[in-house]
């Protein structure tokens, strides 16, 4: 399997990762998921050469992969900024005011829910519940997250990053 | 020698404690104990999370002193105050052994067995767990228990499922014994989906063990030599203890190959989710460990039958398997003397909201709604008027304050168009519009609907835009029939319990809120002031004093008026934001 990627001499994506990747999911049931998201924490998203790539190696059909990749929202198909922001819309945080922290968010940030800014540098997606409720309104900005939050507070944050 | 005597010290590492900062109040209090030759110990949330960050002090003679709020910068008074000069820091006391706070109630009205020792042990330490009499149960049944005896003990407890729909866990475990295969799984439902549930995510990062435990009890029982916990990806510090627990546990023999040197075998394994609600459903669950597109499918076949690739799987929620372990120490029979006639122990809820205590309680089955939200709560949040408790999340309901005396059981809440669900409690006060908030859940379910039958995915559609119609103040009449009509239709045809159950907001907002339905239709009225386009920001002029502060903030410029005289708003030109609502300092805007 090591040498496969070879056969893609004149493109220059980087293979190499998916093929490592696939090594260690060898032979296990259901791998399906746990490959992607090993795809999607090396470059980030989910790159089209990569699924093929990956659909093929495991001998099943790109549409199953693809099928798969649409269906999560964990799971990105076109580049995300370097730092991901998930803004929580969960009933706690809805109830004590989480709206007025998106907007805080979209101000600050000039994108919409779902956008990367132009320099890459941050994306703005929504999740349903970080299971912080008690410290409603809550944000995670990648694996960190912050609590009790104001409007004033979101610009104090972004502004370590 | 001296350890025996000395200070120690806890600080609660999980989440939400991390959220508030209690990260850095642990990495400050690291070299502060050093000098006096104490290592503060990790532990997992205590369940107070209006209080965190939480450290916790216990004295040479065994009193402990639970401090709240403690951000990186008051760790210093905590060393210097209490453990060098030996009195309690009054002010940041948030609980303690000897003398009385004002959150007493918080922890006397609630019955701990599965939080007993959440945010006392170690979560990264099988050895904190052993302390405490861990795996002696798995011990018990491995060494003293046939597999039926093992399933009579739980039958006997009356142990109800605690992911929703509460069927009697002995029971379930009874069928996938019974069911004919070579090979058994065990799964576990870790995926908590409904927002403002947070119990699972504790015991995940407070006391991983446990679930371990309880769920290795049940593959002895039903026959099973491997199994799953289906963790959803937004806790990546559950999966992280988890990970390390059950690596401790595979040490240890009571997990993996020949466990307790019996024939024994139990392999389990994680499996991160890739977020989508309905992979909580347990078909679509299984699907998506078979690495599928998360879409449930009918039952019959129930996955006791024909689960995971399609051979006889137990499947439970992680609160469910947590509690196994207590009904082996206690007995069933001790187990079941607390609850009600139908629903046996206790439940762990998420109290969130508009509440002044906002954390985890664990309560036995019974209670009632009042003694929740007031005597463990704390009650409203600026002492407003309570309007609703919305529970059982995006499938449940909301009770209105003439339910507050409701007794908290999976019948009695079911009845009253609610339903027991996971245990997130959102308390709503005043200032939430029902309507508003039953587009809120449906907006939920339509976007997280599969998409694979019709009433679901089509017929939340009508109904949500139903409901954005009347929220923007273009109801018409007979809109709140059509809901009815529409809502029980999809109860009843839709696949599986997401589409069943999504209807159920609506459903209860409009049994005991229909009067704020109506006002919208037909008096164009939102009483929360929530609908921005049913309402109106004015200015008092007595009360306006010319500071001028609406005026600066308003993002629009609809405010006018010279420096120290009454100001005005345009109202063609204003959004409805309420910033100058909230900055006046003069109660001088006011909402119609
Ligand atoms: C849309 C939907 C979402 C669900 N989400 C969860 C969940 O997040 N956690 C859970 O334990 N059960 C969830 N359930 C219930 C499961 O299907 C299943 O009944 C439960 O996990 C069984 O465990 P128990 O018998 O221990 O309660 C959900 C059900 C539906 C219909
Ligand atoms: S609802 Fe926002 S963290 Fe749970």
């Amino acid at each position: 399997m090591k040498a496969t990627h070879q056969c893609h001499a004149a493109d220059p994506f980087d293979y190499a990762p998916v093929d490592e990747i696939l090594e260690r999911y060898q032979g296990q049931k259901g791998a399906t998921i746990p490959v992607l998201q090993a795809i999607q924490e090396v470059y980030g998203y989910l790159p089209r050469q990569a699924m093929e790539y990956a659909a093929k190696q495991l001998r099943i059909p790109f549409s199953r992969i693809y099928g798969v990749a649409t269906f999560y929202a964990q799971f990105h198909l076109t580049p995300r900024g370097e730092n991901i922001i998930r803004v929580c819309q969960g009933t706690a945080c809805h109830v004590r005011g989480a709206a007025k922290i998106v907007d805080a968010l979209k101000e600050q940030l000039g994108i919409e829910v779902g956008e990367t800014t132009e320099d890459l540098k941050f994306t703005l997606e929504s999740v349903a519940c970080i299971g912080a409720c008690g410290l409603a309104p809550v944000i995670m900005i990648n694996n960190d997250t912050f609590g009790r939050l104001t409007p004033e507070k979101i610009k104090e944050i972004l502004k370590n990053y | 020698m001296m350890e025996a005597q000395s200070y120690r010290v806890r600080v609660g590492l999980a989440t939400c404690g991390i959220a508030a900062g209690a990260d850095k109040t642990y990495d400050q209090l690291v070299p502060l104990l050093a000098e006096h030759g104490i290592v503060p110990e990790r532990t997992g949330c205590l369940g107070m999370c209006f209080s965190e960050p939480l450290v916790e002090v216990i004295t040479p003679t065994g009193d402990s002193y639970l401090y709240g709020g403690v951000t990186a910068d008051k760790a210093a008074a905590i060393v210097e105050q209490h453990i060098v000069g030996g009195k309690p820091v009054e002010e940041l006391l948030a609980l303690a052994s000897s003398a009385a706070t004002e959150n007493d109630h918080f922890m006397s009205k609630q019955h701990r067995v599965l939080l007993e020792h959440v945010g006392v042990i170690d979560p990264e330490s099988i050895d904190s767990y052993l302390a405490f009499n861990g795996y002696k149960a798995l011990i018990k049944a491995v060494n003293e228990m046939t597999q039926q005896e093992v399933i009579k003990e739980v039958q006997k407890s009356g142990l109800r499922g605690r992911g929703g729909a509460g069927f009697p866990t002995g029971m379930k475990w009874n069928f996938t014994y019974q069911a004919k295969g070579d090979k058994k799984y065990v799964v576990c439902n870790a995926d908590e989906g409904d927002p403002g549930a947070f119990m699972d995510r504790s015991i995940l990062e407070g006391n991983p063990h446990a679930l371990i435990e309880g769920m290795t009890i049940a593959a002895y029982a039903v026959g099973a030599d491997e199994g799953y916990i289906y963790v959803r990806a937004e806790y990546p510090l559950a999966i992280k203890r988890l990970r390390i627990a059950i690596k401790e546990a595979n040490n240890h023999g009571y997990l993996g190959n020949k466990i307790l040197g019996t024939n024994f075998n139990f392999n389990l394994k994680i499996k991160e989710g890739a977020g989508a609600f309905v992979c909580g459903e347990e078909t679509a669950l299984l699907a998506s460990i078979e690495g599928l597109r998360g879409i449930p499918r009918p039952r019959p076949p129930f996955p006791a039958t024909s689960g995971l690739w399609g051979k006889p799987t137990l499947l439970n929620n992680v609160e469910t398997y947590a509690n196994v372990p207590a009904i082996f120490r206690l007995g069933a029979a001790e187990y079941s003397k607390v609850g009600t006639e139908s629903s046996k122990g206790t439940k762990v809820f998420a109290l969130t909201g508009k509440i002044k205590k906002t954390g985890l309680a664990e309560v036995p089955m019974g209670i009632t709604m009042r003694e929740i939200i007031y005597d463990i709560g704390g009650g409203i949040q600026d002492d407003k008027e309570f309007k609703a408790v919305q529970i059982g999340g995006p499938s449940g309901g909301c009770l209105p304050a003439e339910q507050l005396d409701l007794s908290v059981d999976y019948d009695s809440l079911t009845a009253a168009g609610a339903m027991m669900g996971s245990g997130g409690l959102v308390v709503m006060d005043e200032t939430t519009c029902m309507v508003d908030l039953a587009k809120f859940f449906l907006t939920f379910t339509q976007s997280e609907s599969c998409g694979k039958c019709t009433p679901c995915r089509e017929g939340t559609k009508r109904m949500l835009e139903i409901l954005e119609r009347i929220t923007e103040g273009k109801g018409q009449p007979g809109d709140i029939e059509t809901l009815e009509e529409l809502g029980s239709a999809i109860r009843d045809s839709a696949l599986c319990g997401l589409g069943q159950t999504a209807p159920n907001p609506v459903l209860s907002t409009l049994r005991y809120f229909r009067h704020e339905y109506e006002e919208h239709i037909n008096e164009g009225k939102c009483r929360a002031g929530v609908c921005s386009n049913l309402i109106s920001y004015f200015i008092i002029k007595d009360k306006c004093v010319g500071c001028t502060v609406c005026a600066k903030n308003c993002p629009v410029n609809a405010i006018s008026g010279e420096r120290k005289q009454p100001h005005e708003i345009d109202q063609s030109i204003c959004i409805k934001c309420g910033v100058c609502y909230e900055k006046c300092k003069f109660d001088a805007i006011i909402l119609k």
